[in-house]
């Protein structure tokens, strides 16, 4: 049996090397597990930046337009809504391509440009009528199927039934870009235009400003009362069962489905008070309860590192307690109370859930001008774009959703800044 | 005149009544250089002053403002023939938007007749006339409201109690509106549900196996009575879940254990911040990037290992939402592994345990109640999440646990029936605020235990 007896050492050592093989894989797992995230973050923006960094440039094909009279004034009088420009830009079209023949080619030729050809003379004639008689050389939008062409999403190799432009655009596509016709430039359109159900015409800037409205309704009430509240629960709230309720409540609401608040503006802000459906000014309202919760926990964190040495030499020196507050924590505090804003911003910046119940998904093409205009948000345009099957939508989706990240990306480094700049450490 | 226009009169008003009464407080005293004998300093005066002007202006005009349409819209329908006022409500508000359009000049649905005519001019009026009482009564009780105020300043008038006084009422006001804004989900969420378990029993929407809340336009339709069993929402809320949870909790937990325990300061310095950037992206970006990019490769890898995969699989969108949850939940397993105190870890190591043998046999077990908490705490995040859903699962209620197919949520029912719907009395739209109140009571019971964990666990160690 002493054989059997090993020693303690000798029975560690025994199974050493086990242990130190699952320390090893126990570590790589950790690697790994660190590793998905940063792969996946890694993944996600290539993907976008190779998807959208295409609808930042648009084609764009140079036409000879003839504004001719008869077309434009066929009765001696110009009316500029009911002119027919469109005809305009398909004469220029078929002189550029006189070989075209038939209906069907003809309207397939049609097809090269965008609808927006035709806005454009109208707003060209708008802006100087001396113009028309005379002909002007112009650069308009092509179709979106020309630009996913020229762009190289749609292969014009791939058997013709399989594609959305025939073999007859391609070839006249590639004649306009050896005659120098054809361009790719900065798409101007995506930050000037609002939404569109044409892709090569829909822009953000509707939705951009529909975003800006609703913050501002958002800062305005959340920044105060958040702050107000914040001041109270630290300053001010004597310690029992109330403000225990309330800091609970605080902590759950920060944790609610985002998409319960829409239930609450709808229920609330639309059927009961009668606001307008689709405002920014509802939005606004929405998501300044969703993010108060985020700003009165910051708001509380910024109080609670002012050290009470500096309370205590005001109220020594004859300060009232509301004074203490607001000669001196408060300025104090400010800064943290502000990045905690801004990131609460950010967060209602690429909210959409509860977005969606008060009616902000309608399409809308108008700019919002005001905060009662209907609108939409910068991220429910990412999710109505989504939704489109068009090719040409995908790319811009992707563009607006790089938009919505370089905003969200500035308001946390502005966050960031306004930490390290400011914040005192005592 | 317009609001804007008002709102910024009052306000000089205000001002004016600050730089009045802090005048005035020294005026009674006999000037500057007697300021000592005032009760509070003169800014306090002005403030004062400036309280009494505004306040209660602004209280009436907001009231005036939320109660205006409705008043008028009550007038309008009292003044209408007989006839219509006794349709139904539904005709009735269609009537009234036309008046409404027919008065702002737009265009308008149906016949106009002299009735609408009428009663458009006579809305113009009315709105009009509350305009100009409006704009009345809210500088004329401002102005009153600072007269007054400035007739009761005295030396020995105690200004700076009083503002501090009205102060804290409004510091406590704006404290309770986090209170409000609960009692607000409860009540509005809970008045619709009721409405509909009117209609559809509790027990057919709680343990009901079928879910299609078409109800009919015709009552002749096919398929026409909508049913509402809610069972497949729930399945399919919780395979989701479940797929999005096998991805976060043990990523999100190596992760934690990885960057506490193992890693260089330099690479916890860029692996954390970048998985915060995970945090921050919004909801809908992650939508997009399920639909349009792992949803295909889902499908294609499915395919290729010979698996029939729907196009809008459960697993796509459960993956990732997982990884959208990663953060959480190693955030907050990082703080549970901190908490844990480092005399139990040095104590472990001591005694000749490997790292990982701490960590797996020490920390964690003590570390668990603050880990199961932050669990909880995503649990909820993933059942009430939304634009993922909404994006990459389906529609169809499908009973189904297969991660292959597509099922529907609670949260993307919710929206397909609300967005787009604007009418308020079907139980279909009704249907959406029980879902919501499932979910808002579903996930309150999580968050309140997981943060109570959290929290507990917390306190235990400090």
């Amino acid at each position: 049996m002493a054989a059997d007896r090993r020693t303690s050492r000798e029975i560690v050592e025994a199974g050493l090397a086990r242990r130190r093989r699952k320390e090893k894989l126990f570590r790589a797992t950790g690697m790994l597990a660190t590793a998905v995230g940063v792969i996946f973050l890694g993944v996600f923006f290539a993907t976008l930046v190779l998807q959208g960094s295409s609808a930042f440039v648009q084609t764009f094909i140079k036409l000879d337009v003839e504004l001719s009279e008869s077309v434009l004034a066929p009765e001696g009088e110009l009316d500029l809504a009911y002119a027919d420009f469109d005809g305009l830009v398909r004469s220029a079209l078929r002189k550029e391509f006189p070989e075209v023949s038939g209906r069907n080619e003809r309207r397939e030729l049609y097809r090269l440009v965008s609808i927006g050809a035709g806005y454009q003379l109208r707003d060209l004639v708008r802006s100087d009528p001396a113009l028309v008689g005379s002909t002007s050389t112009l650069w308009v939008p092509a179709s979106s199927n020309v630009d996913m062409l020229v762009k190289g999403n749609i292969d014009p190799t791939i058997e013709e039934s399989l594609r959305p432009v025939s073999d007859a655009q391609v070839a006249w596509v590639e004649s306009l870009r050896k005659a120098g016709r054809l361009e790719t430039r900065f798409n101007k359109a995506l930050f000037t235009n609002g939404d569109s159900r044409e892709p090569e015409l829909a822009g953000i800037k509707g939705a951009l400003m529909g975003s800006f409205y609703m913050l501002i309704v958002t800062v305005v009430l959340a920044f105060p009362i958040g702050v107000a509240a914040a001041i109270y629960l630290e300053e001010f709230a004597p310690r029992n069962r109330w403000s225990d309720l309330i800091e609970v409540n605080i902590n759950n609401l920060a944790a609610v489905p985002s998409i319960v608040f829409g239930l609450l503006g709808l229920a609330v802000f639309i059927n009961w008070m009668a606001l307008p459906r689709s405002a920014p000014l509802v939005g606004g309202l929405v998501l300044s309860l969703l993010t108060l919760p985020v700003i009165i926990i910051a708001s509380r964190a910024a109080i609670q590192s002012v050290p009470p040495s500096i309370r205590e030499a005001a109220l020594g020196l004859g300060a009232s307690k509301m004074q203490v507050v607001f000669h001196h924590v408060l300025p104090l505090a400010l800064p943290g109370m502000l990045t905690g804003t801004i990131i609460g911003m950010s967060r209602a910046l690429g909210e959409s859930a509860p977005l969606l119940m008060i009616g902000m998904v309608a399409f809308i093409v108008d700019v919002p001008g005001g905060f009662t205009d209907p609108a939409t948000a910068l991220p429910v345009q990412v999710y109505l774009w989504a939704d489109s099957p068009e090719r040409a939508f995908a790319e811009r989706t992707s563009a607006a959703i790089i938009v919505l990240l370089g905003f969200l990306l500035i308001m946390n480094l502005a966050a960031v800044i306004i930490r390290r700049r400011m914040e005192r450490k005592w | 005149m317009q609001n804007v226009t008002l709102i910024l009169l009052l306000a000089a008003m205000a001002a004016a009544a600050f730089y009045m009464g802090r005048r005035r407080s020294l005026a009674v005293v006999g000037g500057p250089a007697h300021g000592s004998r005032l009760h509070s300093l003169p800014g306090y005066y002005g403030y004062f002053t400036l309280i009494s002007c505004l306040l209660p202006a602004l209280g009436v005009f907001l009231v005036w403002v939320l109660l205006e349409p409705k008043i008028i819209v009550a007038l309008i329908v009292d003044s209408l023939p007989d006839a219509q006022r006794t349709t139904s409500a539904g005709e009735l508000n269609l009537l009234v938007n036309n008046i409404r359009n027919l008065a702002a000049g737009d265009a308008t649905s149906g016949e106009i007749d002299a009735v609408m005519r009428n009663a458009a001019v006579r809305y113009n009026e009315y709105v009009a006339a509350s305009r100009k009482m409006l704009t009345a009564l809210t500088l004329g009780i401002a102005g009153i409201g600072g007269a007054v105020a400035l007739r009761r300043i005295r030396p020995e008038f105690r200004a700076r109690n009083r503002v501090e006084q009205i102060v804290l009422y409004l510091l406590v006001a704006a404290s309770s509106i986090a209170i409000l804004t609960t009692i607000g989900i409860v009540l509005s969420v809970l008045f619709e549900a009721l409405r509909f378990f009117s209609e559809v029993p509790l027990t057919e929407f709680l343990f009901g196996l079928n879910w299609s809340p078409q109800t009919a336009i015709r009552a002749d339709q096919v398929g026409s009575s909508g049913s509402f069993g809610a069972v497949p929402l729930f399945a399919g809320t919780l395979l989701i879940t479940a797929i999005a949870m096998v991805v976060a909790v043990p990523v999100g937990l190596m992760t934690a254990i990885y960057l506490a325990e193992y890693s260089s300061s330099r690479v916890r310095a860029i692996a954390k911040p970048l998985l915060e950037i995970l945090a921050g992206i919004p909801t809908v970006v992650y939508g997009f990037f399920a639909a349009l990019t792992v949803a295909p490769w889902v499908r294609m890898a499915g395919e290729s290992m010979g698996l029939e995969v729907a196009s809008e699989s459960a697993l796509a969108a459960g993956a990732v939402m997982g990884i959208m949850i990663i953060p959480l939940v190693s955030s907050l397993s990082d703080d549970a592994i901190h908490a844990v105190p480092t005399a139990m870890r040095d104590g472990a190591l001591a005694l000749g345990s490997t790292r990982s043998e701490t960590m797996v046999r020490v920390i964690l077990p003590a570390a668990l109640p603050g880990i199961v908490g932050g669990i909880l705490l995503a649990v909820s995040r993933a059942i009430g999440e939304t634009m993922i859903v909404v994006m990459a699962a389906g529609l169809a209620a499908n009973l189904t646990a297969n991660p292959f197919e597509a099922v529907t949520t609670v949260t993307v029912q919710i929206v397909t029936l609300l967005v787009g719907d604007q009418e308020f009395d079907s139980a279909k739209t009704l249907a959406a605020f029980a879902l919501g109140l499932m979910l808002f009571v579903v996930t309150l019971c999580l968050n309140v235990i997981g943060l109570s964990f959290v929290r507990k666990y917390r306190e235990q160690y400090e």
